[in-house]
């Protein structure tokens, strides 16, 4: 398994550590509801040093980077991330990814863990123009504080001032503790929160000094099972679950990430054509009425019949019920129909809800 | 961990407590341990009839659901509601949570369960 450079403060932290997509990385330290629940309140810090970082870079850099992602960057300002699925001809994602723009000629594609290679690999395969790829990602290590006292936290080690970051803004080149760092108000927890790219030699001091920083404000070391239920909550996707080679983003819900009126892209024809003909299946909030968690993978079903199935579910520590969200058929996905999930052979009663389940606490400036 | 005395233990980290002709079973604290936080208990039926290493019951925790298994053969007479409204009960007190009686219709599968002190190094050795 690989190993993030935050690996062996894991182990000192006591942490359970999983293989997630061949990657070491912590579970839990104290317990996924505890973190779960201080991230909400208080602030969490994650290692997120797993996802990958793919910098394009080069005069036709902007009309590339518009030409493989949905989303479109034409008018983004400098030092500001755009949020943007990536379609393959199908208009199934390739994956979902954050796009940093330095300027019109250098962005830095912020991608997941499980995709990297097959990434880097599409974006060569359709790569063209005057433009320069690299995969940066083992010279980054990331981490990202999370909850309404990360800024509060962050502060203590940072030469720029918080406060005049905006949501999905970044300092191309901040200082935490000294050493340059990318900064960014960014997240996947549904809270306002940060993420730092630093070159990964400089990550166990900085882990050490926020650890040190939010001791007084609550912070703890969070890990992949708080992350997930987090992001459930906020009905943020996961790629695996809710996207996949196999799914829109239309179908997804992230049809405003779609931008069907700028110059061809990758996938435009596909879901050009299926926004004209209708969305025939979407993920929809299930919420159970019946006891029993749904699960990813589990039938949903009305009137007996399979409609669909389950991409996430889980008790939501939150709201204090067992959530989910599925892909249905658009004709059941509508709020208040009944449905059932087939849970160990029995249909137990649900309900379509609206997503997402926990209203974001964004700081949006 | 903790591993109690006066307890019966199996191979796939139940607590059985003898009552005469009953047999209380739970999950040891090393099973909720390595579960983590337990958000649901799924309450099995009374009356059902079950041979040792069927599924009694599933308790599923914030990561996945996990099968408990009846380490003993015989009819459910008694089921333990309240894990239905509380399932962390079980993550704070495992030996005080058991989620079913069973009427033991074969004895002799209570002699093949582990002692405290041959569970306790069974534990050691999973880790």
């Amino acid at each position: 398994m690989k190993r993030t450079p935050l690996y062996d403060r894991h182990c000192e932290l006591g942490a359970k550590i999983v293989d997630f997509h061949g990657w070491a990385l912590p579970l839990q330290y104290s317990g996924i509801i505890e973190e779960h629940r201080k991230v909400r309140n208080a602030a969490g810090l994650f290692d997120v040093s797993h996802m990958g970082e793919i910098a394009v870079e080069g005069p036709d850099a902007t009309e590339f980077v518009q030409r493989i992602i949905t989303n479109d960057i034409s008018r983004t300002k400098d030092f500001r991330i755009v949020y943007s699925p990536m379609c393959n001809p199908d208009g199934g994602v390739v994956d979902d990814i954050l796009v940093y723009k330095f300027s019109s000629d250098f962005y830095l594609l912020v991608v997941n863990a499980s995709n990297t290679d097959k990434d880097y690999q599409w974006i060569m395969e359709n790569f063209r123009g005057r433009v320069e790829v690299k995969n940066l990602s083992e010279e980054y290590a990331q981490i990202a504080v999370q909850g309404p006292e990360a800024g509060k936290i962050l502060q203590k080690l940072v030469n720029i001032r918080l406060e005049e970051l905006k949501f999905y803004n970044f300092v191309p080149e901040a200082e935490i503790c000294g050493r340059k760092a990318i900064i960014s108000r960014t997240g996947y927890t549904g809270e306002d929160g940060f993420e730092i790219y630093v070159k990964s030699e400089f990550a166990p001091v900085i882990w050490d000094s926020l650890l040190d920083a939010g001791k007084d404000c609550g912070l703890v070391p969070a890990g992949l099972g708080a992350r997930d239920t987090l992001r459930f909550e906020a009905a943020l996707p996961l790629y695996g679950q809710e996207l996949s080679e196999e799914i829109t983003p239309l179908e997804a819900g992230l049809g405003r990430f779609v931008k069907l009126d700028k110059d061809d892209f990758i996938g435009k024809a596909a879901l050009l054509k299926q926004k004209s003909t209708g969305v025939k299946r979407r993920i929809a909030g299930l919420e159970m009425v019946d006891r029993g968690i749904p699960r990813t993978g589990y039938d949903v079903t009305a009137d007996g019949v399979k409609i669909g199935y389950v991409t996430s579910g889980n008790f939501s520590p939150t709201l204090g019920k067992n959530l989910g969200m599925a892909l249905v058929d658009s004709a059941y996905s509508e709020v208040g129909q009944e449905v059932s999930v087939v849970i160990r052979n029995k249909e137990l009663k649900a309900r379509i809800v609206v997503l997402p389940f926990y209203s974001k606490r964004y700081v949006k400036g | 961990m903790k591993v109690m005395q006066g307890l019966k233990y199996s191979k796939d980290h139940e607590w059985v407590k003898i009552e005469g002709n009953k047999a209380y079973i739970g999950i040891t604290d090393y099973a909720q341990h390595s579960l983590g936080d337990i958000v649901f208990v799924e309450i099995p039926e009374v009356g059902k009839q079950l041979n040792s290493g069927d599924v009694l019951s599933v308790v599923e925790s914030v990561k996945a659901a996990s099968d408990v298994y009846t380490p003993v053969s015989g009819k459910i007479v008694e089921v333990n509601q309240s894990l239905g409204d509380s399932p962390e009960k079980i993550n704070e007190d495992p030996y005080g949570c058991w989620i079913a009686a069973i009427e033991i219709s074969n004895p002799s599968e209570i002699d093949t369960l582990m002692e405290p002190d041959d569970y306790e190094r069974f534990c050691k050795e999973e880790e």
